[in-house]
């Protein structure tokens, strides 16, 4: 990774200045490397060098691509509701091609990412929203007349970076579910070998995609990722570990049914099938829409939406257990455990019967 | 039934030491993981701490099945003829005829009930089969455990399936597995019960002191 590619060397704003312009003060700029210091799960002693860096670095260069997906991801981008950070979010990147949001269209707006691609190799971000259909060479989702494969192969090999955005390009998501009619993969399943920071989420938290390049422009490198390309700083814990429904869980307070005097009480919603014990992300820290609140704060369980395979795996979102393979939909594991305990009771009675009757007959016969 | 009889020490103390910890431990777990797979007990209180005293006892009893799953594996090297691998695994000649004589014999097919002074050829292989099952509780178990239990000592035994299978897949044949065990519970009481009342050969009585009363014809 180039340490110096957002060097401002060569003239062009840097975020701070960016920033400035647009009215903030310096203790809003400071206020938000203070927030991404949090976010990134700094101590608060790093907040100066954050800010160091965004002072000095070049706004970096974005492409953000969108294939199988339903924007939601652009959605909560957009959506960031105080100004501040809606501001910050969009001036800190140069984003140079983005369907939903950019001006352009057609032609032009194609060749807005040609431009990108050709004159700034090695020196963009790639964002990748949507998953990518390899079935049939690609012809399930196109882009000016170009598959999705072939443009994703293209913008990221010459890419300083890519992040993949929301669970659909992090993992496949819904568009990949049973029976995944247009085979479609995520960026790394697309692209074997590409290092990719997956930032998975139904949709992403915003903050945590600021914080992947505030980390980037700051350290020169990408945050450290687990096995599944994740970055630890978001996706190391547990929901349920910090849960704030947690002590409810410990103490036996369980919602059993929606709108319940426990639910009223806002206590834990494991029995409503709430998947925070299997889903690793950093919802019960950050929220969304701003910190407003988030799936469990609201009364309603997490369904798991950040992990792999969550539209076939988690469900059903109300229900602890999966079903089991080969049964009716209506058979929980309980329903299959409770018959073959009958199954095996009954096996006995009928042997001790049988075998009753049948060492009558042998007494007789011995006799 | 005339035949003198001989008194076999059958199970050594480790054998019926590791028996009976597995048995406290099968009871406390199916309890406390039922009730972590469906709370049947509310709180009422903020102060309680059900679940998780639940938890902390149900994980308590996993190390402790561990440590006798282990001996038990230890003494299958160590122990006398009726406790060793070759008593458990069925490979000799006899004991595929003593397996198919049993299965004949639940099957109501045969009068002969299966006989040996250790193990039968069918319990043997059975034992091998909920030891399998045992061995998935425990690396199943910890590798729930190892999503908030971040040792190295969870990692190994268990931890690393997280990367191999989903977790809701794990938590799913955790649960049904308890079930399994269950059922083999009852129907190996059963047996030892049906057999005890038909051979009068101790069988019941063998697992509290170790000792079977056995014919001559029984020695191989």
């Amino acid at each position: 990774m180039g340490r110096g590619a957002f060097h401002d060397d060569s003239g062009g704003e840097t975020v701070y200045e960016t920033l400035r312009n647009r009215g903030l003060t310096r203790r809003d700029f400071l206020t938000f490397c203070t927030m991404m210091a949090a976010t990134l799960a700094l101590p608060a002693s790093f907040a100066p060098r954050i800010a160091e860096a965004l002072e000095k670095k070049k706004k970096p260069t974005v492409v953000w691509l969108e294939f199988q997906d339903c924007a939601g991801n652009t959605e909560a981008l957009l959506r960031a509701s105080a100004p501040t950070v809606k501001e910050l979010v969009l001036d800190i990147l140069n984003v140079e091609y983005h369907e939903t949001i950019m001006a352009a269209a057609g032609h032009q707006a194609e060749k807005s990412l040609e431009d990108v691609v050709k004159n700034l190799k090695g020196q963009y971000i790639t964002i990748v929203e949507g998953s990518i259909p390899l079935k049939d060479g690609g012809v399930y989702c196109c882009v000016g007349g170009r598959a999705a494969i072939d443009i994703v192969k293209e913008v990221c090999s010459g890419a300083l970076a890519t992040i993949a955005v929301g669970t659909c390009a992090a993992y496949g998501g819904i568009p990949a579910a049973a029976p995944n009619p247009t085979g479609a993969v995520g960026v790394s399943d697309a692209i074997p070998g590409l290092k990719v920071v997956n930032l998975p989420g139904c949709p992403v938290n915003v903050e945590n995609i600021t914080a992947t390049i505030v980390h980037f422009l700051t350290f020169g490198s990408l945050p450290s990722l687990d096995k599944l390309g994740r970055p630890l700083f978001a996706y190391g814990k547990r929901i349920h570990d910090n849960c704030e429904r947690r002590a409810h869980f410990d103490a036996g307070q369980f919602v059993r049914q929606w709108g319940d005097e426990g639910h009223r009480q806002g206590w834990c919603l494991y029995e409503m099938g709430c998947k925070g014990p299997e889903t690793f992300k950093n919802c019960p820290r950050i929220k969304y829409n701003e910190g407003t609140s988030w799936p469990v704060g609201a009364g309603h369980g997490c369904i798991g939406c950040a992990e792999p395979a969550f539209w076939d795996k988690m469900a059903p979102f109300y229900r602890r257990l999966p079903q089991p393979p080969g049964f009716g939909v209506e058979k929980t594991a309980d329903k299959v455990g409770a018959g073959l305990a009958a199954v095996t009771g009954a096996a006995i009675v009928a042997h001790g019967i049988g075998r009753v009757i049948a060492g009558g007959k042998k007494e007789k016969t011995e006799e | 039934m005339s035949a003198e009889r001989k008194r076999v020490y059958a199970w050594e103390f480790p054998v019926r030491l590791t028996h009976w910890v597995n048995v406290v431990c099968i009871l406390t777990l199916s309890v406390t993981g039922y009730y972590i797979g469906n709370p049947f007990i509310h709180a009422i209180s903020s102060r309680e701490y059900i679940m998780g005293w639940m938890r902390f006892v149900h994980f308590v009893a996993a190390y402790a099945f561990v440590c006798s799953v282990i001996i038990r594996f230890y003494w299958a090297f160590v122990g006398n003829r009726y406790a060793r691998w070759g008593a458990l695994i069925p490979h000799t000649s006899r004991q595929w005829k003593d397996l198919f004589g049993a299965i004949k014999f639940y099957l109501f097919l045969s009068r002969k009930p299966p006989y040996a002074v250790g193990h039968t050829a069918f319990a043997g292989l059975v034992y091998i089969i909920i030891f399998i099952l045992y061995i998935w509780q425990i690396i199943s178990g910890f590798a729930l455990y190892s999503l908030s239990d971040h040792t190295w000592a969870s990692g190994i035994l268990g931890g690393w399936l997280t990367g191999v299978m989903h977790l809701q897949t794990i938590r799913l044949y955790h649960h049904l597995v308890m079930y399994v065990i269950l059922a083999f519970a009852i129907a190996h009481i059963y047996i030892g019960w049906y057999l005890d009342s038909k051979e009068r050969n101790g069988i019941m009585g063998s697992i509290f002191g170790g000792y079977k009363f056995v014919t001559g014809k029984e020695w191989e």
